[in-house]
């Protein structure tokens, strides 16, 4: 039963990531490396710029119905920030050069999140309440978890409902699959590309305030081995590909766990090496991904 | 009256001329045959008309009961909102949305509001027969569909020409004859002016109204079906270049 649940809620991260990725992914073939820093930014955003230990966390006073939307709102609005700025003008450069932009802003966010907060790891408390344990079947788990699990299932859903049945979700399908087509059609380009930054932020934000809150603890590495393990389950889920990108987070997650219970105790320093192998195995025999996003080349 | 015009116009690609000077009028009501061997600019002219290439010279212009209006320099959506449609080769939907979804992305992208689109699209695919589509996803649609349903997509917004790259391309006789009858209906009951690019010629010499003939970029004839039929240079570029096209061509035109 925990590890049921430990395998959901390290899923539920790495699926919130990947789609995150998969939703710049659809719309612009940028492989966004710069999600990772939009994840710490996002927490970052909390607190007073210290050197300290303890974080100083300005907004920690706000109830949590007025945290999360803030924090939502920090990832999505520097997501759509770093478009504007950034991502905008290589919107006809080839994908190498995008994600090498993608680098580069990732590493500008680090540093100025460096240059304030030093790169030391600080201890937070944010939704304290959230750590206590529940009874579920038997077994004790951390309240957070359960609320990790059902959230993220909220978030797909509420994502799955807004791309079905709202007009914006329609156009940022069709983006999605043959963004020239849909431009050539009158899609909004523009509109599109922010709103798919944005959601990507917000994303990107939930799960920075998921892990500061599992953890107590924040860094301006944060964001990195999630958004590492998040980008590998966007390429084995299908690059572009939603639904994929979420199932192959799941797995990911739920491979982790499975290894870190199953492996001998001398071999779990190595579970990712492993977790890593079966990605491979996975791209030999399904090199286009488990679900394959058909529209993923283009031609005029 | 109402027409869409290409004047004198002419593409060039790195010194390879495909297009040069050429004429072409398309009127609402009436369908217009474009056909031509391989490589003839077929394709080129239709992505000229449509804004998908500028031309090197010449000039596109659409002409309304008010006004006269230069489409040079128009992107494709802008050309598609002043009521220029098209189709691609092959189709090109988006192959995860759903049929009714491609048809009303489309109404969406003219500016209409998603009832709106919804509404039309879903009416759309009943005019055209395939009502019981509307939910398949459009990647999984037989070949004959798939083109019915990107002519759909043309037709959203009712616009007042529409350009079809080929067709009928793959498709059986039977197949060919409803997309003919099809056709047909665009002219009459919509009123589109229609330019159909085919290299079945036996379906554009029993569909259309005017034909024009290119070859190498060059329009080598115009007219009724009855005069390009008997055209000694028709027949002329489609023998010089047998090798490449169907044979089908020469018994029609023998």
């Amino acid at each position: 039963m925990q590890t049921l649940f430990d395998a959901l809620s390290l899923g539920s991260l790495y699926a919130l990531g990947a789609l995150g990725i998969a939703l710049i992914f659809g719309v612009m073939r940028l492989v966004n490396f710069a999600h990772g820093d939009v994840i710490s930014f996002s927490i970052f955003g909390l607190l007073w710029p210290s050197v300290d230990a303890v974080a100083i966390v300005f907004a920690g006073e706000l109830p949590w119905f007025l945290l999360i939307p803030f924090v939502l709102a920090m990832g999505a609005g520097l997501s759509v920030l770093s478009e504007i700025i950034v991502f905008r003008r290589f919107r006809r450069a080839n994908p190498a050069t995008m994600m090498i932009a993608s680098f580069a802003l990732g590493f500008v966010i680090r540093y100025f999140l460096l240059m304030l907060f030093s790169s030391r790891p600080k201890s937070i408390s944010l939704l304290p309440a959230l750590s206590q344990p529940v009874e579920i079947l038997g077994a004790r788990i951390p309240l957070l978890q359960v609320i990790t699990i059902a959230a993220t299932i909220a978030i797909l859903f509420a994502l799955t409902a807004f791309l079905k049945r709202t007009r914006f979700g329609l156009e940022m399908r069709a983006a999605a699959e043959n963004f020239t087509m849909a431009r050539m059609l009158g899609v909004r380009a523009n509109r599109v590309i922010m709103g798919a930054f944005a959601l990507s932020g917000a994303l990107a934000a939930a799960i920075g305030l998921i892990l500061a809150a599992q953890t107590g603890t924040v860094d301006i590495q944060m964001g990195a081995s999630v958004m590492l393990m998040a980008f590998i389950a966007t390429v084995i889920g299908g690059l572009g590909s939603l639904p994929g990108a979420v199932l192959a987070g799941f797995l990911l997650g739920a491979a982790s766990v499975v290894m870190q219970t199953v492996l001998p105790i001398d071999a779990r320093p190595f579970r990712d090496a492993f977790v890593y192998g079966a990605v491979i195995l996975v791209l030999i025999f399904r090199p286009q991904g488990l679900i394959a996003a058909r529209g993923t080349k283009e031609r005029v | 009256m109402s027409q869409l015009s290409a004047d004198k116009l002419s593409v060039a690609f790195a010194g390879l001329k495909a297009l040069s000077d050429v004429d072409l009028t398309i009127t609402p009501g009436l369908i217009t045959g474009l056909i031509g061997p391989n490589g003839a600019g077929k394709t080129t002219l239709v992505n000229v008309l449509t804004g998908f290439q500028t031309p090197t010279g010449g000039a596109v212009s659409l002409d309304t009961a008010s006004a006269k209006l230069n489409l040079s320099g128009l992107k494709p959506y802008e050309i598609r909102r002043r009521g220029i449609a098209r189709t691609f080769q092959g189709g090109r939907l988006f192959r995860d949305l759903a049929v009714i979804d491609n048809l009303e992305v489309t109404g969406v992208g003219l500016g209409q509001s998603r009832s709106k689109a919804r509404a039309e699209a879903a009416a759309m695919l009943d005019w055209i027969g395939i009502g019981a589509l509307q939910n398949r996803i459009a990647g999984t649609l037989p070949y004959t569909d798939e083109r019915r349903v990107a002519i759909g997509r043309a037709l959203i917004g009712k616009p007042d020409y529409i350009l079809l790259d080929e067709p009928a391309a793959g498709m059986s006789g039977p197949e060919a004859a409803d997309l003919a009858a099809l056709i047909r209906r665009i002219a009459a009951e919509i009123g589109c002016g229609v330019l159909l690019i085919e290299h079945n010629v036996g379906l554009v010499l029993s569909l259309c109204d005017h034909i024009v003939v290119l070859d190498s970029g060059v329009v080598i004839e115009t007219g009724v079906p009855a005069s390009i039929r008997v055209s000694e240079k028709v027949r002329h570029a489609y023998m010089g270049t047998a090798a490449e096209t169907n044979l089908p061509v020469l018994e029609v035109l023998a």
